[in-house]
């Protein structure tokens, strides 16, 4: 099957980047280099083409409480221009994915909420939608905008200096509209002439924005942020270092069924509201196995697939993320094991047969 | 893109180069395979006195984004090893003919060599 492709799809190649398949989607892997594309992000700033998040709609008197009954966050109360994070689950309380849900601001296509999955997942969560939708009887439309709505995230220090500098100055207000933006929190501006929506967003652990642009205004956004331009792979390195999940990766409803609480985002399970999976997470919000980080004390990379064992060999998990971290200079991973494990615990990361020495750490590696 | 494929090396088709001089052969991966692995991290190969055979796998190389196993050119005792590259993997990335180099045996036969292609024929593959 042919891949998707972003509206930024030839401008990637006239820039010379390494493209992979990621979800279906043809995307930049990396432009010049994962490391210099990471050290922009951490020291000045670096823009990702992530136009393969999905973007659905979900329009109706009864919008709201259609998305809050199938995310585990609390989506109803939420005001226009507030977002949240949070894990789409089934019955069993197994994420399928994990989103970020909009409450979009008056005038922006029509103040409706907005799910954002991952790749791949758009058309799987629209049918999820109206399923439920239909099962419930609820008063909602489900649009699946994901090749409408492009996405450019903007991160690092030097992110929103940069975008303010690109918002239209016949949108005076936007500016400062820019600097009162909390976290989680979305506005509508015009950058270099096109109106996106502008999050308080981000998968780096620096300071920046999540831009939704129209599809066919992508070019003149993404030309107009004058930065690094970033592929996946750097994303992979400034996501991991701050422990962030990477759907299907972490966790998949079919090679690694976990729950939110196994996966360590109990932060966006809110048990005192209605959700799909909802009863089945009250009854296992204390898991035997949790998401941790880890932290090769030898020389090595860990990678997805890797045993972690005790330092005498007994297993305790499986490697689910792992990487060299280009900030710290060492081998970092992610690994479900015994949630009673202390963050310094010592282990070992089996690597072509040969345990290395680890330990268990706290996450995210870095201090933000 | 072109990539730099020197003339007075040999190429294995998995990308390795082999210089010999007075009998001993040094060992890199070519400016075409550190492209395509990107950063480099971590360089694994084997210790002064070990044996080496040509075609099997002698130690790996591991970018950030993947693991990449290395395959000897020829046959041989290692003799030494890049040690720079234990605190400079990105030496491999800055200059895979020069000081990326990863190790030197003593050819156990020279007659290997014959197996291996030319800098024409390395560039063609890679073209």
């Amino acid at each position: 099957m042919a891949l998707r492709q972003s509206p930024l799809a030839d401008a990637h190649a006239d820039r010379g980047a390494k493209t992979t398949d990621f979800g279906g989607w043809e995307m930049p892997v990396e432009f010049d280099s994962i490391r210099a594309e990471h050290e922009a992000v951490r020291t000045a700033a670096g823009k990702f083409d992530v136009s393969h998040m999905g973007e659905l709609l979900v329009s109706g008197p009864e919008a709201a409480e259609l998305t809050d009954r199938l995310v585990t966050n609390e989506v109803r109360d939420r005001s226009r221009g507030e977002a949240c994070y949070a894990a789409i689950c089934d019955d069993g309380g197994v994420m399928l994915d994990d989103t970020v849900v909009y409450h979009l601001p008056d005038g922006w296509l029509d103040g409706s909420h907005l799910v954002v999955p991952n790749a791949g997942h758009d058309a799987e969560m629209a049918t999820h939608w109206r399923d439920h939708r239909d099962e419930w009887g609820l008063d909602a439309t489900v649009d699946n905008h994901t090749e409408s709505l492009a996405m450019i995230a903007v991160q690092g220090p030097e992110a929103p200096a940069l975008l303010a500098s690109e918002i239209d100055d016949t949108s005076a207000a936007a500016d400062s509209d820019l600097d009162a933006l909390g976290r989680f929190e979305a506005t509508v501006v015009d950058v270099a002439g096109v109106e996106c929506l502008v999050a308080n967003t981000g998968y780096t652990g620096e300071p920046g924005f999540e831009l939704l642009v129209p599809w066919d205004r992508t070019t003149t956004v993404w030309d107009a942020l004058d930065c690094q331009p970033c592929g996946l792979g750097a994303r992979d390195t400034l996501r991991l270092e701050m422990g962030f999940l990477l759907s299907g990766q972490d966790f998949d409803p079919e090679e690694n069924p976990r729950t939110p609480f196994e996966a360590d985002i109990g932060f966006a399970v809110d048990l005192d509201t209605e959700f799909v999976g909802r009863d089945a997470l009250a009854r296992v919000s204390d898991p035997d196995e949790r998401l941790q980080g880890l932290r090769l004390e030898a020389r090595g990379v860990p990678r997805e697939g890797y045993p972690v064992t005790t330092p005498d060999g007994d297993p305790l998990g499986t490697v689910t993320s792992g990487t060299m971290s280009p900030t710290l200079g060492e081998g970092i991973g992610l690994a479900y094991l015994p949630a009673d494990l202390e963050p310094g615990t010592e282990i070992a990361v089996e690597i072509r047969g040969e345990g290395k020495e680890a330990r268990t750490c706290a996450t995210p590696f870095l201090d933000r | 893109m072109s990539f730099d494929t020197p003339d007075d090396l040999r190429y294995l088709d998995s990308h390795e180069w082999v210089r010999v001089t007075d009998g001993t052969a040094r060992i890199g991966i070519s400016d075409f395979a550190q492209d395509e692995l990107g950063d480099v991290v971590f360089v694994d190969v084997p210790a002064e006195g070990e044996e080496i055979s040509a075609g099997d796998s002698f130690g790996v190389v591991e970018s950030i984004k993947a693991v990449s196993d290395l395959y000897a050119p020829v046959s041989g005792t290692v003799t030494d090893r890049n040690g720079a590259l234990e605190s400079e993997p990105e030496l491999l990335n800055e200059d895979p003919y020069g000081e990326g180099w990863l190790l030197e045996v003593e050819l156990a036969d020279e007659s290997e060599l014959d197996d291996l292609l030319g800098a024409d024929d390395y560039a063609d593959q890679i073209a």
